[in-house]
């Protein structure tokens, strides 16, 4: 081989500060490999080190020793033994583990992550694909295309790397056909473009030989292409353009030296910052101005996506770990409930509806995954349903978090869109995830926060909110029940409203209908309107069936410990069909009305009821009487 | 260093101190008590600039370790005090009893030295006070298994390490989450190069010891090696006489095991020259990589040597 044309060894000798001053200058560009294990990835890895003086001739009189002892290639140096290693993968000749490894050019610094390529190391390519900008899939020209091949491509447009090199490796092995390389090319565009992947760069090359590695290589005057070594060094880095999106900063650490210094410490994931800007603070809404960006060698004008900062505010707001710093204008969502891509890294399988700790930029908060929709067999693409997810396995499922998230798309962003599972006993990572949406509408409306209080509205009128969610079947008493207590407590001049479900179904909810999904919709709007009384101070009684338990814990879970209560109008299906007051029932067994609880349609009673009733055996007035006796104090 | 050019396309080692404050604000955010292990040698210097820049204008919220063998270069003693001074940062020191009462030392103890003084040393002073986070200087490019080492390191209760069954490390999570009695070693520079450290120490003009820098110094060639005189403590051998060569050292340890190279760089812009068209890795004047073949390092690693 000649000298690589990018070894400035001369430069180095002659003016090792023009050297300098060139290497301080260079950007870095984070890439993978990938490709089965006798594709000539370590191989290749080890030749861009060699090529690029990476190795010392400590190193290389090692190698060549090791060469001759483990080495696959005969008495010829075997460069992926300067790759592998761990000893187990010296010994076994596969690569377990990702290692990264650093060479220069004189543009870039280039940090490899040579990744594993079974299947049974999925969760290591995910690893070592999580930080990529690039990622070379190489491909055996002698093989084409394989299963490996698709699994790789799929995993890496799945983590979001938009660079992708298809080198076909080993050409030396074909004559440097280039009916061979066109073949494969157009056989791999043609998978690309089915899993939504808009471009690739195709390169042929030996490893082994060094064609078109670092030269054009006089074995294939037919390619027209860049080198591979030419593509890394100019090939645009995305994350670079991260500077031009909104400011986004999540807030790790509050630096406190003393009383009169605030700062929030942080790595700038997107946009930039200048003193006089507007921010928002995420999740609470609030705005303030940036007053100082604080280093060490003194304060910044302006501070981009990728350095680590501390900010100052104008105001005195609240703001801790876990926060994020955003454009005010331009804040990001915030929600509790998404649909996400998981893929699991751990022995144990997802365990639906477990609480998991999820880790999302500096936020923690803990999650549960439902029963995911499907999993991708990663060889074939095809969806399987599923009732859990096996190690290494890929799905999509939606996850519902205890607290609000802060968050981006994946697509939007790697840093407040991509996120790891933690098991709350082992303290494993199991997980990891990349957000596709949230399944809660409005999250573009943002928190408007507000000088008067809950507490404060609650304090004015004298009680604690509360709101008395009565249950049951159609013709239970709960209206009727409801009315009496609403009766008792004016009487004690408590602040109350009565929220009936037939009253709602004229004004508020008359869009909906008596299917699953509408009544779901239906219990989730009229207790976002309970929570909204509760919050101005009000006692607040809602007499709806709201037949399934799910969307009683949901309102249960929307508003503060002790505040919801409720009460399980108890009345046998026979007793409430044969009040019958409104002719509901009759109609339902005669099959005019459709999904009607009870008859077709299910009530799932509560389990542990704060109160219950059984007006079998109790009159509404009774009734009443022993709910109020129930709450009293009300304070 | 930290004003953006006018693309916003940051540097390579911008990136990379990021990078690194990064890495030491989440541990100083998850971790319970964290340290900072400091050997005083030019990765030590520039993690210690690194934290300081991390916390700015507080000082680093983590005392400075130093696990003594107490055959440093007397050099280094003197950085260490002054570097923690300035710093306003707490600096302990320990040393082995068990090694100090032995007698333990490099000319008559070979392997056992480092591993009395350094591994059981550092795992001494580790539980002596409790720190469930140990900030370390190793770097990726240093040795191969260090290569697959995560950015965050577990240790057993009984500081092991199992290559084979690390935490997966995505985008830039790390899981601090640990058992009482586990810690992690954390290693901020893990994706830094020698010519990296070189250069953002010339660029930040942060303080190392003179050795790093070629001067005539009292030396002997012993078994393929030049060492340096460093103290009346150094037992000459029949027929050695201390020589004076202009010599420099490219890593740091006790100084009866740390080879020098005869040079003439007494800059930092000749010294990184120096480094750049050498022909030997970095490790090489180093005895204990040796051991055990090319798995010597991985050996150690996992018997709790940082």
């Amino acid at each position: 081989m000649d000298e690589p044309a990018y070894v400035t060894e001369a430069l180095i000798a002659e003016d090792i500060d023009a050297y300098l001053d060139q290497h301080q200058h260079k950007t870095m560009l984070r890439f993978i490999t990938c490709g089965s294990v006798d594709d000539g990835k370590s191989t290749l890895i080890g030749r861009l080190l060699y090529d690029s003086k990476m190795i010392f001739e400590d190193q290389l009189s090692a190698l060549e020793s090791d060469s001759k002892k483990q080495g696959t290639q005969g008495q010829e140096i075997d460069f992926a033994l300067l790759v592998d290693g761990l000893a187990a993968e010296r010994e076994q000749g596969i690569t377990i583990d990702v290692a990264y490894r650093f060479f220069n050019t004189e543009k870039r610094k280039f940090i490899v992550a040579d990744c594993p390529g079974h299947e049974q190391y999925t969760r290591n390519m995910v690893t070592g694909a999580s930080t990529a900008d690039l990622a070379v899939i190489l491909i055996d020209a002698r093989k084409g295309v394989l299963v490996q091949t698709r699994r790789h491509s799929y995993l890496c447009h799945l983590l979001g790397i938009r660079n992708l090199v298809l080198a076909v490796n080993k050409m030396d092995l074909v004559d440097y056909s280039q009916e061979v390389f066109d073949a494969i090319v157009a056989d791999y565009a043609a998978f690309a473009r089915g899993i939504g992947i808009e471009g690739f760069t195709a390169l042929p090359i030996s490893g082994f030989k060094g064609d078109n590695i670092t030269a054009p290589s006089p074995n294939t005057p037919w390619f027209k292409g860049p080198t591979l070594i030419e593509h890394l060094e100019t090939v645009e880095v995305l994350a670079e353009r991260d500077s031009e999106r909104p400011l986004r900063l999540p807030v790790q650490w509050v630096n406190r030296p003393n009383l009169d210094f605030r700062g929030f410490s942080g790595l700038i994931a997107s946009g930039s910052v200048s003193p006089g800007d507007e921010v928002r603070v995420l999740p609470s809404g609030k705005t303030s101005t940036v007053t100082r960006i604080v280093t060490l060698d003194g304060d910044l004008d302006r501070a981009v996506a990728g350095q680590s900062v501390t900010l100052c505010l104008a105001d005195e707001i609240d703001c801790s770990r876990g926060n994020v710093i955003a454009a005010a204008d331009a804040p990001p969502e915030v929600a509790d409930q998404f649909e996400a891509t998981l893929v699991w890294l751990n022995d144990e399988a997802l365990h639906v509806g477990r609480g998991y700790w999820l880790k999302l930029g500096t936020q923690t908060v803990s999650v549960t995954v439902q029963q995911p929709k499907y999993t991708v067999n990663v060889n074939t693409m095809e969806h399987i349903a599923t009732k859990t997810l096996e190690l290494n396995a890929i799905g999509v499922a939606e996850i519902t978090t205890d607290k609000p998230l802060v968050f981006e798309t994946y697509a939007d962003s790697r840093t407040l869109g991509g996120f790891i599972l933690i098991d709350k006993l082992s303290n494993a990572t199991v997980g990891a995830g990349m957000l596709h949406f949230s399944l809660r509408r409005a999250q573009n409306v943002h928190w408007q926060p507000t000088d008067i209080s809950r507490e404060d509205h609650a304090r004015l009128k004298n009680q604690t909110p509360r709101v008395l969610w009565f249950t049951g079947l159609s013709g239970a008493g709960k209206s009727t029940i409801a009315n009496e207590v609403e009766k008792r407590l004016a009487l004690m001049n408590r602040h109350t409203f009565l929220l009936d479900g037939d009253n709602v179904r004229h004004g508020l909810n008359k869009d909906l209908g008596f299917t699953e999904a509408d009544r779901i919709e239906n219990i989730r709007r009229v207790g976002e309107v309970a929570k909204l009384m509760a919050d101005a101070g009000l006692i607040v009684l809602t007499a709806f069936i709201s037949p399934f338990r799910a969307e009683r814990e949901m309102v249960r879970a929307m508003l503060p410990e002790g505040e919801f209560i409720e009460i399980h109008v108890d009345t046998p299906l026979e007793v409430a069909e044969g009040r019958d007051v409104k002719g509901l029932y009759k109609k339902a067994r005669s099959g005019q009305l459709k999904n009607f609880t009870g008859i077709d349609s299910p009530y799932e009673p509560p389990e542990a009821p704060e109160i219950r009733v059984n007006t079998s055996e109790m009159s509404a007035e009774q009734a009443a009487d022993f709910i109020i006796a129930q709450l009293l104090p009300l304070k | 260093m930290s004003e953006p050019r006018a693309s916003d396309s940051l540097t390579h080692l911008q990136r990379l101190e990021a990078e690194a404050i990064h890495i030491m604000r989440e541990v100083v955010a998850e971790a319970e008590r964290p340290v900072m292990l400091y050997s005083v040698g030019k990765d030590s210097a520039v993690m210690l600039h690194l934290a300081r820049k991390a916390f700015y204008p507080s000082p680093p919220p983590f005392p400075l370790l130093h696990v003594d063998t107490t055959w440093k270069f007397r050099d280094m003693y003197a950085l260490r005090d002054r570097m923690a001074a300035e710093s306003g940062m707490e600096l302990l020191v320990y040393q082995n009893p068990e090694a100090a009462e032995r007698g333990i030392n490099p000319f008559d103890h070979g392997a056992l030295h480092t591993d009395l003084w350094k591994t059981e040393g550092l795992k001494q002073a580790l539980d002596k006070w409790g720190f469930d986070a140990a900030f370390g200087g190793a770097r990726r490019d240093e040795e191969k298994s260090r290569a697959k080492e995560r950015i965050f390191s577990f240790r057993t209760a009984s500081h092991g390490w199992d290559p084979k069954n690390q935490r997966p490390e995505l985008w830039n999570l790390y899981n601090a989450r640990k058992h009482k009695g586990e810690s992690i070693r954390v290693f901020p520079i893990s994706n830094w190069t020698e010519l990296d450290v070189w250069q953002y120490i010339q660029l930040e003009g942060i303080p190392i010891v003179p050795l790093y820098f070629a001067a005539p110094r009292p030396t002997v060639e012993r078994d393929g090696m030049l060492l340096m005189v460093d103290d009346d403590r150094f037992p000459l051998r029949e027929g050695e006489v201390p020589v004076e060569r202009s010599i420099r050292f490219r890593t740091l340890g006790c100084y009866p095991l740390t080879g020098a190279v005869e040079s003439a760089a007494a800059t930092l812009s000749e010294v990184i020259q120096e480094t750049l068209l050498t022909t030997t890795s970095e490790r090489q004047g180093r005895a204990i990589d040796k051991d055990a073949g090319g798995a010597g390092m991985e050996i150690k690693k996992q018997q709790g040597y940082f």
